[in-house]
This record gives structure tokens, C-alpha cells and sequence, in this order.
């Protein structure tokens, strides 16, 4: 396999008592598209963030590859009222770039009315659209995808995902989106690593995809039916996240190398998504 | 012709509006006004220190923010205390002990109100030239790293992901900034220099479209505060500083009342 794009080894983070990352081992190489599940507070956005290198692991490391290019979108942009920024001065904020081009990008993500729109007026999915015109002007290596649509009605939601699969074909770039809605992203997503503090289990959509439990779950009850996912673990989690039973497998090593031959099951978890 | 103290004075005062403005843009939209407060005090022990050691008391004003800049950026970073108590703390600790310190010097009669208000009428060549010198810098290096600052104050995430050094950044302009309020106590004081700080950048606020325009916005508003303040000042024999900051509010108050009119006008054509 080719050189990871990015990659955190045994990373591990606590706040205060509270560990948030414990030996986390993630790789992402190029052209794949990671979709990372969780519950709440189980530590995605900063375990995001700890790859991007705004947060410093406790222990571990993270590598960058040389000259890696990383485009962001986070989970919603709030840029307050103190700061005036039109969406065209904003597409420039880290290079600058011409009038046409920024015309160009808006209209590719059909954001081409608010290049003159000041970015606090405009609504959430205006806003995660004029993301995503950035990220076509930065052309990265990896877009990091931070539940992009959780500001956006449902409605909007599947148009975004769509608009997602078109610019990373376009840009072809590696792809690691943190996620809820696992039946949206199910069908473009090719590993999806379940999260709670630590890789409780990383896989392909598809084993996942063709469990009868799972099929009895994201089938029957669709759209709500977004239960956490876990995998047949021999732990569970209880209600304030915290692992309960030991786990029987070792978790010390790189769950990202390791086969997945256990069996895979999707159930709803302890905790539900309220 | 004009009196050599009130060319230096406008000379002096300009200038650091100008220096002010971008600064006092960034200060507004990273919520900063706070932590300008808190140099600004910690600036009255710079001049106990440096009466006390016999150095000019400029190079101790600015040595002292430099330092609690440092300080600060230490502080922040320590969860268990919460950054505005950390600012709280240094903050008034250092005004405390630079009256005490104060105390201690002997022979000299500290004209205090100076120190608390500023005296923008007294000031000689040689801070003219302090200005000159330093504001010019603080303004270069500002202008250097306007556009990874600015992506960094929209976002550090994205920033971050981008390969701005965020923390860096956020020390250089802690440190800038306590070069800048160092360089102005002279002539608004320390209880007044955060108001020609964030005063012209809010007045500014409500005509600019972009950044940019509010750190110039800014930095206009800023001169022209000063130069009404010398005038008041001059016509009705008011203090200086006090003068410069009412006449800032003033301008804030006017673009205010005047900022719905013009939406409405321009929006109309």
C-alpha cells in the first residue's frame, strides 16, 4: 500500500481525568473515503483535531505527508457579526484568487447569488456550500469533513452529500468525514471506523451493509432509525460513554491493520441518538 | 504658527491612531479587549521598575506588557483557571504591585494622572521617534501576517488544516500588541488606551464591508478622534487623553445614528 496522506499513531489525550483519546491508530491513504460514526462526546471532532494539529496528543504522534494539502469543512462556520467578510473575500482568506474564479467555484456548488452576501447573513447550507466552493479553490489532498451537514434541513442534507461525492471526484482527492447520518454516507463511504474514545472496529461498508440486523435496523426504520452503530464488541458502553467491560481483544495494537473477521453487527446501541 | 508641543502632539497622536487601527480591528473581532485592559495595567509597574533600576521608563513600560504578554499566553493555556480569571489576576496583581513599587521610589514626584491618563501635550522628540520607529514595526509585521492571522480568527480549524502555525501567530500578535500599548500610554494612559483601541474599530464596524476596510475605517476614525481631542483640548483647556476618547465615542455614537440612514440610501439606489 502506498504511504498514508496522514497518519496518527497510538494517540492518546485526556482533559483533565477524562481520557478522550486512548491509543488511537488511524491511516488515511490516498483516494480513500473514511467515514468516522460515533456517539456523541465520544471524541471525534477532536480526534480531527488532534490530526490536523491543533490539538496536542498527550502521547503519540502525528505524521503529515510532505506538502500534504488539507481541506476543511467543519460542522457549522459561525463567523460573527463583529467581523464584515463577503463570501468573495472569504473564498480568498488563505490565497488569493481572482473574481472569476470565485464566480466559477459558487456557481459549481450553486452558491453563485452570495458572492457579494455578507457570510453572517447567509443560512447553513449557503454557508457549508461556500465551504465547499473553498475547498474546490484549495484543491487538497485530503478533505477533512466535520459533520458537514448538521446546520442543513434534511432536504438539503442528501443534495450536500451529493454535491461532496461530486467535488471529491473532481478534485480526487482522500476523504475523512465525521458523520451521523451513517445511511447517507453508507453508499460512497468504503471504510467506516466505528469510534467511541478508541477504534472499536474499522471495516467496510458493505459487510456491514449485508448483516440482517442491520438490514432489520437502517431498513425497516430508514431515515430515524440512525441508532449508534456497534459492532458486536465484547464491551459495551454505558450511558456516560465509558467503556465497561474489558475488552477481549488486545487493544494496544493498530486496529486499522488488523482483519476483520469477527463478526460484524449493527445494533442500536445502549445509548440512542435523541 | 503653530506651538512646537501641539505639532508633536498631533504628529505623535496621529500616528499611533493610524498603528491603533488594524490592531484594534484584530482586538474587536478576537475579543481581546480584555486582555489590551490588562497590559495596559501591568504597563504602571513598568515605570516603578523602571525608575526603581534607572532605565527609561518607556523601555520599562514596554518590557513589563512584553513580559505579562508571556505570561499571559502561559496562563491560557492552564484549563483549570479560566482565562478571563487569569486575566482578572494579572491584571489588577500588577497594578497593585507597580503603586507599591511606586511607593518605594524616592526623590521623585510620580505625576501619576500622567500615567493613568496620559499626557499626549508633554511628549518629546525622543517618543516621537519611539513611535515613529516602533509603529512602523509592529505595522510591518502586522501587514506581514494580516492574511494567515485573519484565517486564523475566522477559523483555527481550518486554519490548522491549512498549515497556518496558529500558535505562533497567536504569541506574535499577543506580543505586538504589547508593544503597541507600551508605545501609546504616553499619550492616552493606562485607563484609557483600550478605548482608542476598539472605540474607532466599532465605529468603523458599521461602514466596512471587509476586513480591510474596518482596520482603515479604523485607523481614519482613530486620527480623527485625536485630532478633535487636541482641538477640545486646546479650545476648552480639557485634558488631552480624556479629550482624544470622548471625541472617539463621540464619532461612535454619530456612525451609529448615521450607518441605518446610509444602508437605507444605498440599498434604495
Amino acid at each position: 500500500m502506498t504511504a498514508p496522506l496522514i497518519e496518527g499513531r497510538d494517540l492518546v489525550l485526556s482533559f483533565g481525568n477524562e481520557r478522550v483519546l486512548d491509543q488511537v491508530s488511524l491511516a488515511i491513504h490516498p483516494g480513500e473515503i473514511i467515514t468516522l460514526i460515533g456517539p456523541n462526546g465520544a471524541g471525534k471532532s477532536t480526534l480531527v483535531k488532534t490530526l490536523l494539529g491543533l490539538q496536542k496528543p498527550d502521547s503519540g504522534e502525528v505524521v503529515r505527508k510532505q506538502g500534504l494539502t488539507i481541506g476543511y469543512v467543519p460542522q457549522k462556520l459561525a463567523i460573527d457579526q463583529v467581523l464584515p467578510m463577503t463570501v468573495k473575500r472569504f473564498l480568498t482568506l488563505t490565497r488569493s484568487v481572482s473574481r472569476a474564479e470565485c464566480e466559477g467555484v459558487l456557481a459549481q456548488v450553486g452558491a453563485g447569488h452570495v458572492i457579494d452576501a455578507q457570510m453572517s447573513q447567509l443560512s447553513g447550507g449557503e454557508t457549508q456550500r461556500v465551504m465547499l466552493a473553498r475547498t474546490l479553490l484549495l484543491r487538497p489532498h485530503l478533505l477533512v469533513l466535520d459533520e458537514p451537514t448538521q446546520g442543513v434541513d434534511v432536504s438539503g442534507q442528501a443534495e450536500l452529500y451529493r454535491l461532496i461525492d461530486e467535488i471529491r471526484h473532481e478534485l480526487d482527492c482522500a476523504v475523512l468525514m465525521i458523520s451521523h447520518d451513517l445511511h447517507l454516507v453508507m453508499a460512497k463511504t468504503n471504510q467506516v471506523v466505528c469510534f467511541n474514545r478508541h477504534v472499536c472496529c474499522h471495516g467496510q461498508p458493505e459487510t456491514v451493509r449485508q448483516h440482517p440486523e442491520y438490514r432489520s435496523l437502517f431498513g425497516v426504520r430508514e431515515a430515524d432509525a440512525i441508532g449508534i452503530y456497534t459492532h458486536e464488541h465484547d464491551h459495551e458502553h454505558d450511558l456516560s460513554r465509558h467503556v465497561v467491560a474489558g475488552c477481549g481483544h488486545d487493544h494496544s495494537h493498530d486496529h486499522h491493520h488488523h482483519a476483520h473477521d469477527h463478526v460484524t453487527t449493527v445494533k442500536e446501541g445502549a445509548e440512542t441518538n435523541q | 504658527m503653530m506651538d512646537d508641543f501641539l505639532f508633536r502632539a498631533i504628529l505623535g497622536g496621529v500616528l499611533l491612531a493610524v498603528v491603533c487601527g488594524p490592531f484594534g480591528a484584530f482586538i474587536v473581532w478576537r475579543r481581546m479587549a480584555f486582555f489590551g485592559d490588562m497590559l495596559a495595567h501591568t504597563a504602571l509597574l513598568g515605570v516603578a521598575l523602571g525608575l526603581l533600576i534607572g532605565v527609561d521608563i518607556r523601555i520599562g513600560m514596554i518590557a513589563t506588557c512584553l513580559v505579562a504578554a508571556l505570561l499571559l499566553s502561559y496562563g491560557q493555556r492552564q484549563a483549570r483557571i479560566g482565562s478571563d480569571t487569569v486575566l482578572g489576576m494579572l491584571a489588577h496583581s500588577t497594578l497593585a504591585l507597580g503603586m507599591v513599587a511606586l511607593a518605594f521610589v524616592q526623590g521623585v514626584a510620580v505625576d501619576l494622572m500622567a500615567y493613568l491618563f496620559g499626557d499626549i501635550l508633554a511628549i518629546n522628540t525622543g517618543d516621537i521617534l519611539l513611535l515613529a520607529v516602533g509603529g512602523a514595526f509592529a505595522f510591518c509585521v502586522l501587514a506581514w501576517m494580516w492574511r494567515p492571522l485573519l484565517a486564523l480568527t475566522v477559523s483555527p480549524e481550518i486554519a490548522a488544516a491549512e498549515g497556518i502555525p496558529v500558535e505562533r501567530l497567536r504569541l506574535v500578535f499577543m506580543l505586538l500588541m504589547a508593544l503597541v500599548i507600551g508605545m501609546a500610554i504616553k499619550i492616552v494612559g493606562v485607563l484609557l488606551i483600550t478605548a482608542l483601541l476598539i472605540v474607532p474599530a466599532a465605529s468603523a464596524r458599521f461602514f466596512a464591508r471587509t476586513p480591510e476596510q474596518m482596520a482603515i475605517g479604523a485607523g481614519l476614525f482613530g486620527a480623527a478622534s485625536v485630532l478633535a481631542g487636541i482641538a477640545l483640548s486646546w479650545h476648552v483647556d480639557t485634558p488631552a487623553g480624556p479629550s482624544i476618547v470622548i471625541s472617539a465615542a463621540a464619532i461612535f455614537i454619530l456612525s451609529a445614528g448615521f450607518a441605518p440612514v446610509m444602508r437605507k440610501l444605498t440599498s434604495g439606489a
